[in-house]
């Protein structure tokens, strides 16, 4: 609790700007393998991310979300297909789309400082005292002010994943795309991370697309949910969830969050159960 | 051993002194201080006298079988004995000891000849081996040749080494530069190939250029395999020097061990296989000292798993 004191209090002042884009998965389709033994991962996938929400994607394990954002990202081309951003086709990586990936991929041979200054470094777009003010301040923002200089080995695993926020923010990004990005913590760590990626996204509003395997923390986050069903994938159910914000923890108790857990919990318990019938 | 657990205590209680500040908190010992410091917890350890004492037991075995009771065959070896008589004397019997020009003649056109095969081969190599880890072109044009000439035993080479090159010098650092060179080269590539994939994503998606990934994600995450390297190359380094100069040589410690069996004196012999040996050990500690400067993450990511 105190930790999330702490952390509240440091945020008030507001380092990253309100920019954010829609983005659009249109007929979406991906396969492995050769063509004659061919496995279709994504079918026709057509998703809306309207912009400034936080879209979360579920789906059973293994069903193919992570390539969909690799997709996203840019890092994979869909066989067919688009993703638009604003409306304009991406055509790959790039800095309007920040990518927060499983476990973590802080690079490990620099310090958390040298993470965060990495791409505007790279890119040109931002140098000197005015880059080394920015990065100190948003890395105070995340609560990492003393550990500036430590190697991502010298964290905590929360701690690295706010690392990993501060480095992807620090771009100006107009989507954010969170592959579970808190998986691997503690329930405890993973619970704080959730109130303050919450925060966080409440003062910014930019356009997030958060992909987890977990009911409560979908629920829990989402302004929209988008149910995917087993491979190959398509989209099954897209949920309003209208809780208000902004949310704190008690409201997963509420009768209203029990509803939508319970329907979402419906819908993805019959398709990991296909997925578990495949397996046998 | 009780001797050691004695020293031990002694020495726990002085290192304990520290000094403190007003505050009553401990100051960071420096420079020569942390010297004395760290130097007092070593040999507050067991390891050092376990080391010793294996040591002793080692040269007492050599000294049993060669000179204590000079078991058959083993009694035409030199012992340790006569070996330190020699080695330490001003005017040896067998012509080879720290007292003679000659001994560091050899030692230092053999350091030489080191120095310029490992640098030429890891000037060469290391770049080599991570473009060919870096683009899969360059590896395509390159690496099936590699593969090809590396396991061609060195000794192989002599004969084409000689026909290629004039004089002693020209094959003989051709030899233990190459030898070098695969093994760096190799560990390069393979250093490449370690690094996780989501490294190059983060940044690509941070908008690095190519060069940028290579300056910054290839380089560095190839580091540790490359230093690992490096050491097993110096190390092939010195095996394959050994052999040229025992072929084809006019100075040199491998020349010395076979001018000393050509000329029945067996002293030198082994003076100069424990000089090989102690250099051998020197410089593939300096190359793990330079990557341990140069990768304090790696350092640090060893020391958090216990190593």
């Amino acid at each position: 609790m105190a930790v999330k004191q702490t952390l509240k209090s440091k945020s008030t002042k507001k380092v990253v700007p309100n920019d954010a884009s829609s983005v659009t998965l249109r007929n979406v389709s991906k396969s492995y393998g050769e063509v004659w033994l061919s496995d279709d991962v994504l079918k026709d996938v057509t998703i809306e991310f309207p912009a400034g929400e936080l879209t979360v994607i579920v789906g059973p394990s293994g069903c193919g979300k992570s390539t969909l954002v690799n997709i996203m990202a840019g890092f994979e081309t869909p066989d067919s297909g688009e993703v638009l951003i604003d409306n304009k086709p991406i055509t790959g990586p790039a800095k309007d789309r920040m990518v927060v990936f499983q476990e973590t991929a802080l690079i490990p041979w620099q310090t958390t400082y040298e993470n965060v200054v990495f791409g505007p470094k790279m890119r040109g777009d931002k140098s000197g005292q005015a880059l080394k003010d920015e990065a100190e301040a948003l890395l105070v923002k995340v609560g990492l002010g003393e550990f500036i200089h430590k190697y991502p080995i010298q964290l905590s695993g929360g701690m690295q994943r706010r690392a990993e926020l501060a480095r992807a923010l620090i771009n100006e990004p107009t989507v954010m795309i969170m592959d579970e990005p808190f998986r691997g913590l503690d329930a405890m760590s993973r619970s704080l991370m959730q109130e303050f990626f919450l925060d966080l996204f409440e003062e910014n509003k930019k356009t997030n697309i958060f992909v987890t395997s977990e009911i409560d923390e979908a629920i829990f986050l989402a302004d929209n949910l988008v149910v995917l069903s087993n491979k190959p994938t398509t989209v099954q159910t897209v949920m309003n969830i209208k809780l208000p914000r902004p949310r704190d923890y008690k409201m997963l108790t509420t009768e209203q969050a029990f509803k939508y857990k319970k329907k979402a919990m419906e819908l993805l318990h019959d398709e990991a159960m296909k997925s578990f019938a495949v397996l046998k | 051993m009780a001797m050691g657990i004695a020293l031990r205590m002694g020495i726990d209680m002085s290192a304990n002194s520290s000094t403190t500040n007003q505050n009553g908190k401990i100051i960071a010992p420096q420079g020569f201080d942390l010297f004395v410091y760290k130097t007092k917890k070593y040999l507050g350890q067991l390891d050092p006298y376990l080391t010793l004492m294996g040591i002793g037991l080692w040269l007492f075995a050599y000294w049993v079988l060669c000179e204590g009771l000079q078991i058959w065959r083993f009694d035409k070896l030199p012992g340790p004995v006569a070996i330190s008589k020699d080695w330490f004397a001003v005017d040896p019997f067998q012509g080879i000891s720290i007292f003679t020009q000659e001994y560091y003649d050899h030692i230092i056109v053999s350091c030489r000849r080191i120095l310029i095969a490992f640098g030429i081969a890891t000037a060469f190599g290391v770049p080599l081996g991570l473009f060919m880890g870096w683009s899969r072109t360059i590896r395509d044009y390159i690496f099936p040749i590699i593969e090809v000439l590396r396991p061609i035993p060195i000794l192989a080479w002599v004969p084409l080494s000689i026909l290629l090159l004039p004089g002693f010098e020209g094959p003989v650092l051709f030899l233990a530069t190459l030898a070098s060179f695969f093994v760096t080269t190799l560990n390069a590539m393979l250093g490449v190939d370690s690094i996780d994939e989501e490294y190059f994503r983060a940044a690509g998606c941070l908008g690095s250029s190519r060069w940028d990934v290579f300056k910054n994600v290839v380089v560095p995450g190839a580091l540790p395999f490359i230093f690992t390297g490096l050491q097993i190359s110096i190390g092939v380094a010195w095996f394959s020097l050994v052999a040229a100069e025992m072929v084809s040589g006019d100075l040199g410690l491998g020349y010395l061990i076979v001018d000393a069996y050509m000329n029945n004196v067996t002293v030198p012999m082994v003076i100069a296989m424990i000089t090989l040996g102690f250099i051998g050990y020197f410089s593939s500690a300096m190359v793990r000292m330079l990557g341990n400067k140069l990768m304090a993450w790696h350092v640090k990511e060893l020391s958090q798993q216990g190593r």
